[in-house]
């Protein structure tokens, strides 16, 4: 019994973990059509200001919560000015660029702080479950990536920025007509994309630690579960993660996490030639 | 007649200079150009499946890598050399054609096949660094987790695991292999069925209204570049004596894709060239430690994507207009709004 209940929590983390880095990529993905693959690089720059900022003695989770989706917020800013921008449209070529740009960030970050292993101690206990025990901070982070997603369904749904974006989005010309500033549009998409996936990574940095490499441990999981999920943003990435989750999870648990990582891999593979829109075309009928 | 001079002009270079080599340079620089022949034949598959073809394969070292890894494996359980090579050419072919079976068939877009390939050389790093456990052996081959395969044996007479060759044969035969690469993907791109897969490139769609069947160009093109990635992996791995999970890795996949892109996509030379170029520079670099490779490199590639988008060849015939780079192979690249 008790380790049935390890295993469910098991299986609930990993899908949490898996939502919560591929949120930010699946809001610049799926709102923009741009493939950031420095996505796992915006995650790893999180994890270096939380690492960073409680070094110089500002608490945790003021670092966690509020200092590092602000600082890889402004980071995204300048990028999609810098960079991005000038890209729109251009799919392929945003996906090499954002590649330069991942290495370039490793590249900075290495020569700034070293090829070394940085962190901060998990703050909370572990509460007992019979003879195992659960990391209460590994419940709240599950906690705190499905208020993400809800309050992200809710801004798309029901915010007039979710209706402004959703509008650049589906007719940027049109939206224009009616006198949306699109880029301006897209630059909050990407900054907010950006600051999502900062958060990601501070949260992720007091269980995983922070290098300068981390982000690729990351960036093939957040892409997969995006791609597979499809078209339709929130809900497609949901169901995707709802089902490749539990399979990383048990295959880790039960053979080794190599093998669970790259059944995961293998079996987006297969979803994609089954359903070649992603999953969620079986609801919204786009094949 | 003056065309067809043109197109011999870079295999006898590359003939004159694997003839030549040997007697004008020191025994470090020919295993150095050696083990950069072997890259530039990788990168020659990438640029064919790239740019020719049209199909960005992200993880273009996951064929590198099998081959390698196949040569490795091969040469150390059997001995010879020649086998070893066979096999490090149809490992990373069979299985690019399973693969290519799964990605064409099921119609994939251009970012989904990128990031698919991607995943099937993080796939295969992640699986390589965990085989450190002595009980994963092929044959009488550890493979050695981290550390890689060590120890693997050079290239040897056919047919004579006893006699291997010198650094000056293996010198000689890495660059005939270019240029024979070379030589066959000139020859590909004249067939008709380059043409069919640069009508691909350009149109996918008015190529199948054409009556082609453009899955069946795909999976043969990634076929053949996957067997030439091989051949340069099995062939580097002989070089360098040595096959680590490295060469599954992001920043191995990287370099592929930047010299493709600053040598000209939809060229041949200019890849090569780029090859060349750029490992030079790293070598220089990695000799120096003053920079970090990642930075410059990735500063590299967004420069590239920003300001020379086509690649040094085409960018310098553009600006120069020298008639003498002026070439018919070269076309515009493609791009599609999202």
């Amino acid at each position: 019994m008790d380790q049935f209940v390890i295993l469910c929590f098991t299986v609930v983390n990993s899908v949490a973990l898996l939502v919560l880095v591929s949120l930010g990529l699946a809001v610049i993905f799926g709102m923009m059509r741009v493939i950031n693959f420095a996505h796992g690089e915006f995650i790893m720059l999180g994890g270096y200001t939380t690492v960073i900022a409680t070094h110089a003695g500002i608490n945790l989770w003021l670092s966690m919560l509020i200092v590092a989706p602000i600082v890889v917020g402004l980071i995204g800013a300048v990028v999609e000015r810098l960079i991005i921008r000038r890209l729109y449209g251009h799919l392929v070529t945003t996906m090499l660029a954002t590649w330069g740009l991942s290495l370039f960030l490793i590249g900075v970050v290495t020569a700034i702080f070293g090829n070394t292993t940085m962190g901060v101690s998990a703050p909370l206990g572990n509460i007992p479950v019979g003879a195992y025990s659960i990391g209460a901070y590994q419940l709240l982070l599950s906690a705190i990536t499905a208020l993400l997603v809800v309050c992200s369904l809710l801004a798309l749904r029901w915010t007039k920025y979710g209706l402004i974006a959703r509008a650049a989005i589906q007719n940027s010309e049109m939206a224009a007509t009616l006198g949306i500033n699109c880029d301006r549009a897209y630059a909050a998409t990407f900054i907010v994309g950006a600051a999502i996936s900062g958060l990601a990574g501070a949260l992720l940095a007091p269980i995983s630690g922070v290098l300068p490499h981390m982000g690729s441990a990351y960036v093939a999981r957040a892409f997969v579960t995006v791609i597979s999920g499809g078209g339709a943003l929130i809900t497609g990435f949901l169901s995707a993660a709802a089902i490749l989750g539990p399979v990383e999870a048990l295959l880790s648990y039960f053979a080794t996490p190599v093998v669970g990582q790259a059944s995961l891999l293998l079996l987006a593979v297969i979803i994609l030639r089954l359903l070649p829109t992603g999953v969620s075309s079986l609801w919204t009928g786009a094949r | 007649m003056l065309r067809q001079l043109k197109h011999a002009f870079v295999p006898v270079a590359l003939a004159l200079f694997a003839a030549l080599g040997p007697f004008v340079l020191e025994p470090f620089s020919l295993v150095n150009l050696s083990a950069f022949s072997a890259m530039a034949i990788a990168v020659l598959g990438l640029a064919l499946v790239w740019g020719t073809l049209g199909v960005l394969n992200l993880g273009h070292s996951a064929f590198f890598g099998l081959g390698a890894y196949g040569y490795a494996i091969a040469v150390s359980n059997l001995g010879d050399s020649t086998l070893a090579l066979l096999i490090g050419i149809a490992l990373p072919a069979a299985f690019s054609l399973i693969l290519g079976y799964f990605l064409f068939f099921s119609r994939l877009g251009d970012v989904y096949l990128g990031v698919i390939t991607l995943c099937v050389t993080l796939i295969f790093y992640s699986f390589m660094t965990s085989t450190a456990d002595p009980s994963f052996r092929i044959g009488s081959v550890p493979l050695g987790g981290f550390n890689g395969i060590t120890a693997i044996p050079p290239l040897n007479m056919p047919g004579e695991p006893q006699t291997s060759l010198s650094v000056e044969a293996t010198f000689s035969i890495c660059l005939l292999a270019l240029a024979a690469v070379y030589i066959v993907l000139s020859f590909v791109r004249a067939s008709n069925a380059g043409r069919i897969m640069a009508a691909i490139r350009e149109s996918e769609l008015r190529s199948e209204l054409l009556g082609y069947d453009i899955r069946f160009y795909k999976l043969v093109g990634f076929g053949l570049s996957a067997a030439i990635a091989g051949l340069g992996g099995a062939l580097y791995t002989a070089v360098m004596g040595f096959v680590s999970p490295n060469v599954f890795d992001l920043s191995q996949a990287s370099q592929f894709l930047l010299w493709v892109i600053a040598g000209g996509l939809g060229t041949y030379v200019g890849p090569m060239i780029a090859s060349f170029g750029f490992q030079f520079l790293s070598s220089q670099l990695g000799a120096n430690q003053t920079f970090n490779t990642e930075l410059i490199f990735g500063a590299t590639i967004l420069l590239f994507v920003l300001l020379a988008p086509q690649g040094i060849l085409p960018t310098i015939q553009r600006i120069a207009d020298l008639p003498f780079l002026r070439r018919s192979g070269t076309l515009r690249r493609k791009e599609k709004p999202a």
